[in-house]
């Protein structure tokens, strides 16, 4: 696994500063003993996912960790349902058109309110940032009536808007954009770029750490949403992956088996997001350790 | 190529005026250098040529062109920053074509263009490496690099060389006055440091507070220093400062001589006379300072002596194979030709 080969050295390292001469002291145990109930508590969820995936209906409400007869008829089942590549693509291109959304809008809105003096400026971040403090479960109904007067019921663009830009990846640009120095951008409009070219070709690449977390954030978010897209969705066809899941079997009896076997295919995407952007989120923290 | 002119510049911050009305004439071609204690303004007058802060008043003439209303990039000038500004993400090749990116040259002629740039500055063999890689005088290099391709009609440098260490630093100042002398290219060249002033400027440009106290040759400013400012911060050691009145038609020292210096003032006038520590050394002539030696700094063919006098300690030079003992009372002259007279109330020289 490249994840636990990337981080193992860091770990590695940071235990290694921190060891006493003495083999053993109590410290050191309870540090072991916290750091491994944290990685259990973090593993059992995933492991009765693919347990559960692997079990016959009749012994889902068993908890035994191996089943008694493991197999993978429920991965058949799920990926020969028609339905499952439905949602599996819905969820797809939301999710991709979302977080690429985000990362261009967050970074110009972040950039603007960083970078240009301008009046209103503070009040506008001000006013981004309270947002945050707004649930999502008090703006669905809201967005629920807007969709409908708009006739965005059920489509791509219904379940998307809400999120095409978030203030917290507004903010998380803004902030990070008070890393690049002034004096890169002036040089570049002194060597004659407009405002947008500096943005895209000085701004951007040096924030490129927090446009890989961003893009982590907002792909995972959109992948596993939930509650927007069950209400505004009415169609199997264009359910998300989540609702799709939720809705296998039926009135009297929910089908855990496949839902896991759903679920657990579903990591797939978010593992390699993961893996493609790590790189550049441990760069940045390298880099920014170096800085200082 | 131009020449560059400043007229009554004012420049405000809200309320704060840093600029009050600097004017300036640079001749086409002229290497000046800004200097001056930090938050004088010489940041702010650069940046205001270049374009990065609008003027609150005046004029900024570039080769006979008024350039207040014009962006950055429409005013010919480039700019090297005090921390380069390269950009990590981009190799050196493309760091120095930077500056060629908006200009509608060829590829084939831009790429000539940068392996001409990088071979002058001597970095052809670096063109595919990235900041990181580099040396921090390489990477000096590149910013000038950049800076160069475009041929502008003036350079502003703002303390391109403050990052480096004090070897390279001597280093960079000649080859960056060898380029100059290459090139040609009018240059503002900002810097707090008099010596980086004195070896690298046609002319001196010295601030204050957001005025400018003298503008000379480095000779001039160094020989007649307009002011006891300017006498102060050109020249190292300091120049040292002794009081006197205006008395019987010369200047009564503290020490009590009195000096055959004619001055147009009426007697008991408060003056201050200035003497530089190379002027300053033990000897007969007349008294200027009496006092004990306190400190010796032996600098090889000459030592520099610390003596106490009136409460104050001036600096003056003496033989180095054998100076005075530390403890012992010296008499110390200069020529008087070698003395400044400066106003003690404004601070304005009198002669
Ligand atoms: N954006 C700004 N807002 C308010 N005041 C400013 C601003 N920029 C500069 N100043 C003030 O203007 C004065 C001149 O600043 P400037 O940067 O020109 O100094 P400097 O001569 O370049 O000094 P240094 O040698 O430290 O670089 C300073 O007192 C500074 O506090
Ligand atoms: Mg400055």
């Amino acid at each position: 696994m490249s994840i636990a080969e990337e981080i193992r050295p860091t770990t590695d390292a940071l235990l290694k500063t921190d060891a006493p001469k003495k083999p053993t002291n109590m410290g050191q145990i309870l540090r072991w003993m916290l750091l491994f109930l944290g990685g259990v508590a973090m593993v059992m969820p995933i492991a009765y996912m693919i347990s559960t995936s692997l079990k016959w209906p009749h012994e889902v409400y068993n908890l035994k960790l191996i089943p008694d007869e493991p197999h993978i008829e429920n991965y058949t089942y799920v990926l020969e349902d028609g339905r499952f590549y439905w949602w599996f693509v819905n969820s797809m291109i939301i999710a991709v058109i979302t977080t690429v959304c985000n990362v261009i809008f967050d970074s110009l809105v972040g950039y603007t309110l960083c970078k240009f003096r301008f009046p209103g400026r503070y009040i506008i971040f001000i006013a981004i940032l309270s947002t945050l403090m707004i649930p999502t479960e008090m703006l669905v109904i809201p967005w629920y009536l807007m969709s409908q007067q708009f006739g965005w019921l059920d489509t791509y663009w219904g379940i998307m808007f809400p999120g095409l830009m978030t203030a917290f990846g507004t903010f998380l640009m803004k902030q990070f954009f008070e890393t690049v120095p002034d004096d890169f951008i002036e040089a570049a409009r002194i060597d004659g770029l407009n405002e947008l070219q500096i943005w895209w070709t000085v701004a951007m690449p040096l924030v490129k750490p927090a446009l890989a977390a961003l893009a982590i954030f907002v792909f995972l978010g959109n992948w596993t949403a939930f509650i927007w897209p069950l209400i505004v969705t009415n169609s199997v066809e264009m359910y998300t992956l989540p609702v799709g899941l939720s809705s296998f079997g039926d009135e009297a009896d929910v089908a855990w088996e496949l839902i896991m076997t759903g679920a657990a295919i579903s990591t797939i995407p978010t593992l390699i997001v993961f893996l493609i952007f790590q790189r550049y989120i441990i760069q940045g923290v390298v880099m920014a350790g170096l800085k200082g | 190529m131009a020449d560059l002119a400043i007229r009554n510049l004012v420049k405000r911050y809200d309320k704060t005026e840093v600029l009050h009305g600097i004017s300036l004439d640079v001749e086409d071609g002229e290497f000046v250098v800004f200097v001056g204690p930090s938050g004088c303004g010489k940041s702010t007058t650069l940046r205001l040529i270049a374009g990065l802060e609008d003027a609150t008043s005046g004029e900024i003439v570039i080769g006979g062109r008024v350039v207040n209303n014009l962006e950055p990039k429409d005013r010919d000038i480039a700019m090297v920053f005090q921390n380069y500004a390269i950009y990590p993400h981009m190799t050196v090749r493309k760091n120095i074509g930077f500056g060629l990116r908006t200009s509608k040259m060829s590829k084939a002629d831009k790429d000539a263009r940068i392996d001409e740039v990088a071979g002058i500055l001597g970095m052809t063999d670096l063109l595919a490496r990235k900041p990181s890689q580099l040396s921090g005088g390489q990477r000096q290099r590149v910013a000038i690099g950049r800076a160069m391709v475009r041929d502008p009609a003036v350079f502003l440098f703002d303390e391109p060389l403050s990052n480096l260490d004090a070897q390279l630093r001597t280093q960079m100042r000649l080859e960056i006055k060898k380029l100059h002398q290459r090139v040609g290219n009018t240059i503002i060249f900002v810097t707090h440091d008099q010596v980086e002033a004195m070896t690298m400027a046609d002319r001196i440009v010295i601030m204050k507070d957001g005025h400018i106290q003298q503008v000379g040759t480095p000779a001039e400013v160094y020989h007649k220093p307009a002011n006891t400012f300017v006498a102060r911060f050109i020249g190292a050691p300091s120049m040292n400062m002794l009081s006197g009145t205006v008395a019987q038609g010369g200047l009564r020292l503290g020490s009590g001589e009195v000096l055959d210096l004619r001055l147009d003032a009426a007697d008991g006038y408060p003056v201050t006379v200035g003497v530089r520590p190379e002027d300053l050394h033990p000897g007969d002539g007349p008294a200027l300072v009496r006092g004990p030696v306190t400190v010796r700094e032996p600098l090889g063919h000459e030592t520099l002596i610390y003596v106490g006098a009136e409460g104050q300690e001036v600096i003056a030079k003496a033989d180095g194979r054998t100076p005075p003992e530390v403890g012992e009372e010296v008499t110390l002259t200069a020529a008087l030709d070698t003395l400044h007279v400066f106003d003690a109330a404004t601070g304005n020289a009198l002669r």
